[in-house]
């Protein structure tokens, strides 16, 4: 049971944001730079490389957002310290410069010129001055409130619907009673609820905003639809599973707000909220995607509820998996987090099964690792919106 | 033995959570947002996952889940019995 002087243990960065995770991270700005970033990375313990396909001839908001994802990323307060590679100086400085507005340690290096050994050596050697620095910090104590939280479900069926789902509704709505900033997204997935999401907007602006960010979606749908969706959304695999509408889909995905919590602003993809409460963030319904933009977007902890068995996780953000599917607990515990098949046996009602997982996200948040960052699971996956030039 | 659940009171529907339901069968089920128990038998097999409803249902009408519209009957289903794509389609697309 969480109440205002619930505390955890984090790490208070240079601009007051707390992080529950102390990483120390190579960031190559383009896929060119993978190679020297897994080499500084294997020559220093203690830190870890995140490789990625992008990074060159993207152009426009595209561009933005690659910029925007990087840089969160980098700024994210579970990140200690980052060492930044890239071909060319420019993006390069770009990236360095946008992370170091948080005040942290941040030193960015430049292949072209000089080649993979010689950025190995100088990147190494800020690397291991950077991680020795950042193995001495300390957590300190922190309230509740201060913990950012975000949410999305994956390989749902109808467990999550009537569990998984409303359990983190539950967790969510006593996050945002204390005055957490919390998240979700999945704009796809509203569809057949998107006036309850509206009706939960604070202000006519906000509601605006949103509803005009779904519609967008919606006219691409209508542009390009062949029939009424029924082989594609829901698919035959929720159909198998025994969800026969959109709407109730939607319905079971809108269980991760809860009852209480009010939406509070609309934010663009990776872009972070200005204030506590609950945000909805215009992101894909693909799960490494979304929750990479979670972790840009400067959230600590991800609630990430599934039915069938979702195994992802996030080099810097812990995912915390709970699963009300009882053949999905059995068959696949090494991935799950918090058991909530109790509650389709009424062995535990919403209230315990809410508390269930607030109890694990203060274990998470003081350090225990999640199933996904005990499996090694970093799945670190950028968002595009076009193709490059 | 919970058989069945129903999200809340005044839904139309229950969400079989147990392998092997047959037609005539009693169940017992739990309505979750009030926490209650209630008792139904089914008119027809029901896998896991799946829905049964809890009152008949005529073409046209609206069917609530959540408390909220999840879409319309399109064939009459008598209570208890198996209700999904066969009966019930989206009022969106």
């Amino acid at each position: 049971m969480i109440t205002q002087d619930t505390t955890f243990l984090g790490y208070r960065r240079e601009n007051g944001r707390v992080g529950v995770r102390n990483h120390v991270i190579v960031l190559p700005v383009d896929d060119i730079s993978n190679a020297a970033a897994e080499a500084v990375a294997n020559n220093i313990k203690g830190t870890m490389a995140l490789p990625h396909p992008y990074g060159r001839l993207q152009f426009g908001a595209d561009l933005e957002l690659h910029f925007r994802t990087l840089i969160g990323t980098g700024s994210n307060p579970n990140v200690a310290a980052v060492v930044v590679i890239g071909i060319e100086p420019q993006w390069t400085q770009l990236i360095v410069d946008g992370i170091a507005k948080t005040g942290k340690p941040v030193q960015g290096f430049a292949i072209e010129g000089h080649g993979d050994h010689d950025t190995i050596m100088r990147a190494s050697k800020a690397a291991r001055e950077l991680v020795q620095w950042a193995s001495e910090k300390q957590r300190e104590t922190c309230a509740i409130g201060e913990l950012w939280v975000s949410t999305k479900c994956g390989e749902s069926d109808t467990t999550s619907g009537c569990g998984a789902n409303p359990t983190v509704g539950n967790a969510f709505d006593k996050l945002y009673d204390l005055g957490a900033t919390l998240l979700f997204g999945e704009t796809s997935e509203l569809t057949g609820g998107e006036h309850l999401v509206a009706a939960r907007c604070t202000t006519p602006d906000v509601k605006e905003k949103f509803m005009t960010t779904f519609n967008k979606y919606q006219d691409m749908i209508n542009r390009y639809k062949t029939s009424d969706l029924s082989d594609s959304q829901p698919t035959k695999g929720n159909i198998a599973g025994g969800l026969t509408t959109i709407e109730e889909k939607a319905l079971g995905n809108i269980q991760k707000i809860g009852k209480r919590c009010q939406v509070h602003g609309v934010l663009d993809k990776a872009e972070a909220p200005t204030g506590p409460g609950l945000w909805f963030m215009d992101s894909s319904s693909a799960a490494a995607e979304m929750v990479t933009l979670c972790a840009a977007a400067g959230y600590a902890v991800h609630f990430f509820p599934t039915g069938q068995g979702n195994v992802i996780g996030n080099p810097i953000v812990p995912v915390i998996k709970i699963c009300a599917n009882p053949k999905t607990v059995r068959t696949m515990a090494e991935h799950i987090d918090v058991d909530t098949s109790g509650l389709l046996q009424r062995e535990i009602n919403m209230d315990g099964a809410g508390d269930k997982l607030l109890e694990c996200m203060l274990r998470t948040a003081n350090g225990r690792m999640t199933a996904a960052e005990a499996l090694g699971h970093r799945e670190f996956v950028l968002t595009r919106l076009y193709e490059s030039a | 033995m919970i058989h069945f659940v129903v999200h809340e009171e005044g839904d139309s529907v229950g969400t079989v959570v147990v392998e092997g339901v047959k037609s005539g069968a009693s169940l017992n089920g739990w309505i979750m947002e009030q926490d209650q128990v209630v008792e139904m038998r089914t008119a027809s097999d029901i896998p896991i996952g799946h829905k049964i409803a809890l009152k008949p249902l005529a073409v046209g009408d609206t069917v609530f889940k959540y408390g909220v519209d999840i879409g319309k009957v399109v064939a009459p289903i008598a209570a208890g019995e198996h209700l999904h794509v066969q009966n019930v389609k989206t009022k969106r697309w």
